[in-house]
C-alpha cells in the first residue's frame, strides 16, 4: 500500500514543481516509508511514496508500459493480478515487473475504462498516457482506498489524504460549513465532500477522466447492485450457506497473496474470529493474530478474545487500550482521519496498527464490512422490529418488541414511555426512505445545537437529507426496507467513517495495509440477491454467516450477541495529563475557530466535569468538538512541513521540455 | 380451497435456532413453550415478526394471546386458521 499525489496542469503545460511533489510525498510518508518515486512532464507531475508488499526488490513506481507512454501511480491492491496477467500475457503484453500495478495499466491500454470491472481488490490509482494527454483516476467500488483532489489556478491536485494537497495550496484553507453540518448529521460526508471548502474525494466506485481541452469529468463505474429479478428466492438455507462459504474461502485466498506474511486482526467477535478461522483452517497453520483489550471492562472483549486463541492456538499479540491512552491520541487520530469525528473508538486501532508494525507485520486481514453486506447492526433490527410496529402504530403490544432490542434501557418503566415515543419518529411512513436511519440522524443532529451562529448562518436552510436522497437510486423507495437500511449505511457510514478513520488512516497512520474479505464485490454483489428475511432471521442478525462458521468456532462465538466496538469518551478525555481540555476548549481558542458556540461548549465541559454518566449524545458533542479544534489547528492553522534539505524522490524520471 | 403450508418445521427450525441456540432435542410439537419458559412475552413478539417476516399474514394484537402461541400445534392450527381466511377473503 502507498500515498500518491501529484498535480496536472489543466490549460497549458507549465513548469510542475519538484519542491511541490516532494512536500506532498513527504505529508504521505506514513503511507509509503520504503521508497518514493516521481515522473514528471510539462502536463503532470505524478509522485508515490511507497509500503512494498509485492515485488519488493523490482516494483518501484511509477510505473510504465512496454514503449512507456503509460505512467501509473497506484496504492491499494488488485487481488486477482495473477489471473489477469496471464490473460495479459496471452495477448503479447511484455511486464518488466511481478507487480499488480504493472498488471493495472497493461489492462488499461486493452480496456481503458473498461479494465475497472475487472479488477477485484481496493485501490486509488492515477495513469497518465503522455502521448494522447489522458489523465485517467480512479477508486475502488467501496471506497476501502482513499483519493483526494482540488482545482486551483488551472491545476489539479490530488492525493491519497488531504494533507498533502492542504501543503502545497496557495489558498487558504478553510472548513466547509455544509461539510460540517453533514459530518453532524450522519457521522461523515456524503460520497465527494470533505471537512474542507475545495478539496473533494473522489466518490467510491467512480472514476475522473480529463485531457487538455476538455472540462474534468467523474463518473461511476460501479453501484452497489439492486435488481429484484435477482433475489434468489428459491433457494435453501443450506445452499446459500455453501455459496457464500466457498466465495469468502476465495475471498480470503487471494488476500493472502503477498510477498510479506499477512496476519489477522482478532477481536473475538463473530466476523474477525470467522476470517481467522478461515485462513487457520484452509491456508495457514501459523498464522499471527492482533487483539485491543481495554481498562474499561463495559468496553473490553478479552474474555471471548481468549477463547478464539486458545480455540485456534494462533500467536497472539495485545495492546492494551488504557483511558490514559484514548485521550493521549486523540489528537494524532484526527491528523490522520482528517475530519471532526465523534467516537473515541479510532484510537484503540491506530494503537493496534502501531502494535502490528512493531511486531514487524505489514499487512493484516480485517473483518470491517461484515455487518453492513450481512446484516449485523442493531439499527438493522430496530428497523426491522420498528416495521413490525408500523403494521399497526396504535398497537399496545407491537413496540414491547423493542425491549428485545435494548433491555437495559427498557427496564425503567417511565423511560420506557419516553423511549417509545422516541422510536416511534416515522412510523407511520415505513416506505420512506430514511425510514431505517431517521431516529438515528435526528438524535445526531441535536450535536448542531453547539455549532456558533456564525456557522448556522453559513449553512443557511442546507438540508443534509434532502441532499442524500437526491443521489438514491430512483426506484429506491420500492426496495426492501432491510435491504434500504444496508444502502444508506453503507453509503455513509462504512464508507465515509468505518473504512476511513477506523480503518485505512489508522492503519497507515503506522504504514499497515488492511485487507478486508468481506467487502470483496463478488459478496456484495451475491448478498444483494438474498431476501433480508434469511441474513436476519427474525432478530437473528448476520443469520447465514453464522451458519457459515458453526462448525469452525466454538458456540460461545457464535451466539454471543453481537457487541458494537467502541472506546470511552468523557472517561479518557477528562483528567488526562496529556490533553490539556482547559486551553483545546477555551474560549479564545473556540472563538478563533468559529465553529462552536463558546459558552454552549463551556457547559458542556462543566457537565462533562460533574456528571460521570454522561449522556451519549453529549459524549459524541464532547468528542466531536474536541477533534474540530484539534482539525482547525492541524489544517486550518496549517503550517508548512519541515522538509529536510537531503529529501530526494529514490526514482525519478524527468520528461520536462519534451513537448510532442 | 385453501392451499396447506406446513408451518410448523419452519417455525421450530427458527425456535430452536433462536431461543434454545441449536439444541433441537429440547422440544417437540407439543412441548408447552410459554410455561417451559422457552419463550417469554417479548419471545412471543419475536416469535410473530418472524412469521409476518416469513408467512405473509398479520396477527392483530387481539390474537397475541397465549392459546395461539403455547406449542408447536397450537402456532401451526393458529397460521392454518389464518391461512385459510386470507384464502377464503
Amino acid at each position: 500500500m502507498c500515498g500518491i499525489s501529484g498535480i496536472l496542469n489543466l490549460k497549458n503545460p507549465a513548469p510542475i514543481s519538484t519542491d511541490h511533489l516532494k512536500r506532498m510525498t513527504y505529508a504521505l510518508h506514513h503511507r509509503g516509508p520504503d521508497e518514493t518515486g516521481a515522473y514528471v512532464d510539462d502536463w503532470v507531475g505524478l509522485a508515490q511514496s511507497r509500503l512494498s508488499i509485492i515485488d519488493l526488490s523490482s516494483g518501484s513506481q511509477p510505473i510504465h508500459n512496454e514503449d512507456k507512454s503509460l505512467w501509473i501511480v497506484f496504492n491499494g491492491e488488485i487481488f486477482n493480478y495473477p489471473e489477469i496477467r496471464e490473460s495479459l500475457i496471452r495477448l503479447r503484453h511484455k511486464f518488466y515487473t511481478t507487480t499488480d500495478t504493472e498488471v493495472i495499466l497493461h489492462l488499461y491500454e486493452e480496456k481503458k475504462e473498461k479494465c475497472l470491472d475487472e479488477l477485484n481488490g481496493q485501490f486509488a490509482f492515477v495513469i497518465w498516457d503522455s502521448v494522447k494527454k489522458e489523465f485517467f483516476a480512479a477508486r475502488d467500488r467501496v471506497g476501502i482506498l482513499p483519493f483526494f483532489y482540488k482545482i486551483e489556478n488551472e491545476k489539479l491536485l490530488f492525493a491519497s489524504e488531504a494533507k498533502a494537497i492542504i501543503e502545497i495550496s496557495d489558498s487558504q484553507t478553510t472548513f466547509d460549513p455544509i461539510g460540517l453540518d453533514q459530518i453532524f448529521t450522519f457521522w461523515t460526508n456524503l460520497p465527494g465532500r470533505t471537512a474542507f471548502n475545495n478539496i473533494n474525494e473522489l466518490a467510491p466506485g467512480h472514476c475522473l477522466k480529463f485531457s487538455p481541452g476538455k472540462e474534468i469529468s467523474v463518473s461511476r463505474y460501479w453501484s452497489l447492485p439492486y435488481n429484484k429479478s435477482l433475489l434468489a428466492e428459491e433457494k435453501s438455507i443450506p445452499e446459500f450457506t455453501s455459496e457464500i462459504s466457498e466465495l469468502m474461502k476465495d475471498s480470503i485466498r487471494i488476500r493472502l497473496r503477498a510477498d510479506v506474511p499477512v496476519g489477522s486482526y482478532l477481536s473475538g467477535g463473530l466476523d474477525s474470529s470467522g476470517i481467522t478461522a478461515f485462513v487457520k483452517n484452509y491456508f495457514n497453520n501459523e498464522l499471527r493474530t492482533f487483539g485491543i483489550t481495554f481498562q474499561e471492562e463495559s468496553f473490553d472483549e478479552s474474555e471471548f478474545q481468549n477463547l478464539m486463541i486458545n480455540h485456534l492456538n494462533t500467536n497472539h499479540s495485545e495492546v492494551h487500550a488504557t483511558n490514559e491512552d484514548i485521550g493521549k491520541y486523540f489528537s494524532d487520530i484526527v491528523y490522520y482521519g482528517e475530519k471532526p469525528i465523534i467516537r473515541a473508538a479510532p484510537v484503540p486501532l491506530f494503537l493496534l496498527s502501531k502494535k502490528v508494525r512493531e511486531e514487524g507485520y505489514k499487512v493484516v486481514l480485517t473483518g470491517e464490512g461484515a455487518d453492513e453486506i450481512f446484516g449485523g447492526y442493531n439499527i438493522f433490527k430496530e428497523t426491522k422490529v420498528r416495521k413490525f410496529w408500523s403494521v399497526d402504530p396504535a398497537s399496545q403490544l407491537r413496540p414491547k418488541l423493542l425491549q428485545k432490542l435494548y433491555p437495559y434501557i427498557f427496564k425503567d418503566k417511565r423511560l420506557a414511555q419516553t423511549l417509545q415515543a422516541f422510536f416511534k419518529l416515522g412510523i407511520e411512513d415505513p416506505n420512506n426512505s430514511f425510514f431505517s436511519h431517521i431516529v438515528r440522524w435526528n438524535n445526531n443532529t441535536r450535536l448542531k445545537n453547539f455549532f456558533s451562529n456564525d456557522l448556522k448562518e453559513q449553512i443557511g436552510d442546507y438540508n443534509a437529507y434532502d441532499d442524500l436522497k437526491s443521489i438514491l437510486p430512483k426506484d429506491f423507495d420500492n426496495w426492501d426496507y432491510v435491504y434500504k437500511a444496508q444502502y444508506l449505511e453503507i453509503i455513509t457510514f462504512m464508507s465515509g467513517y468505518l473504512l476511513s478513520s477506523q480503518g485505512d488512516r489508522m492503519a497507515m497512520a503506522n504504514s499497515v495495509e488492511l485487507r478486508v474479505p468481506y467487502l470483496d464485490h463478488r459478496i456484495i454483489e451475491y448478498m444483494a440477491t438474498v431476501p433480508s428475511r434469511f441474513k436476519i432471521r427474525g432478530l437473528n442478525e448476520k443469520y447465514l454467516l453464522k451458519k457459515v462458521f458453526n462448525d469452525l468456532l466454538p458456540q460461545r462465538i457464535v451466539n454471543r450477541p453481537k457487541n458494537p466496538y467502541r472506546a470511552p469518551i468523557r472517561n479518557s478525555f477528562l483528567n488526562n495529563k496529556s490533553l490539556d481540555l482547559k486551553t483545546i476548549l477555551s474560549e479564545k481558542k473556540i472563538s478563533y475557530a468559529g465553529v462552536f458556540d463558546p459558552d454552549k461548549v463551556n457547559l458542556l465541559m462543566k457537565k462533562a466535569e460533574r456528571t460521570e454518566a454522561l449522556s451519549e449524545l453529549d459524549n459524541m458533542a464532547l468528542a466531536g468538538i474536541i477533534s474540530t479544534q484539534f482539525l482547525h489547528n492541524d489544517f486550518i492553522n496549517h503550517k508548512k512541513l519541515d522538509v529536510p534539505d537531503n529529501y530526494r524522490f529514490n526514482t525519478f524520471i524527468d520528461k520536462r521540455n519534451q513537448i510532442n | 380451497m385453501s392451499v396447506s403450508i406446513n408451518y410448523s418445521e419452519v417455525v421450530k427450525e427458527f425456535i430452536v435456532d433462536n431461543f434454545l441456540f441449536g439444541d433441537g432435542a429440547k422440544i417437540t410439537n407439543d412441548t408447552p413453550l410459554l410455561e417451559k419458559g422457552i419463550i417469554d412475552s417479548t419471545g412471543v413478539l419475536e416469535l410473530v415478526a418472524f412469521i409476518e417476516d416469513n408467512f405473509k399474514v398479520t396477527v392483530k394484537d387481539e390474537e397475541l394471546v397465549q392459546e395461539n402461541f403455547s406449542s408447536l400445534i397450537a402456532i401451526e392450527k393458529f397460521l392454518q386458521s389464518k391461512n385459510n381466511k386470507t384464502a377464503s377473503n
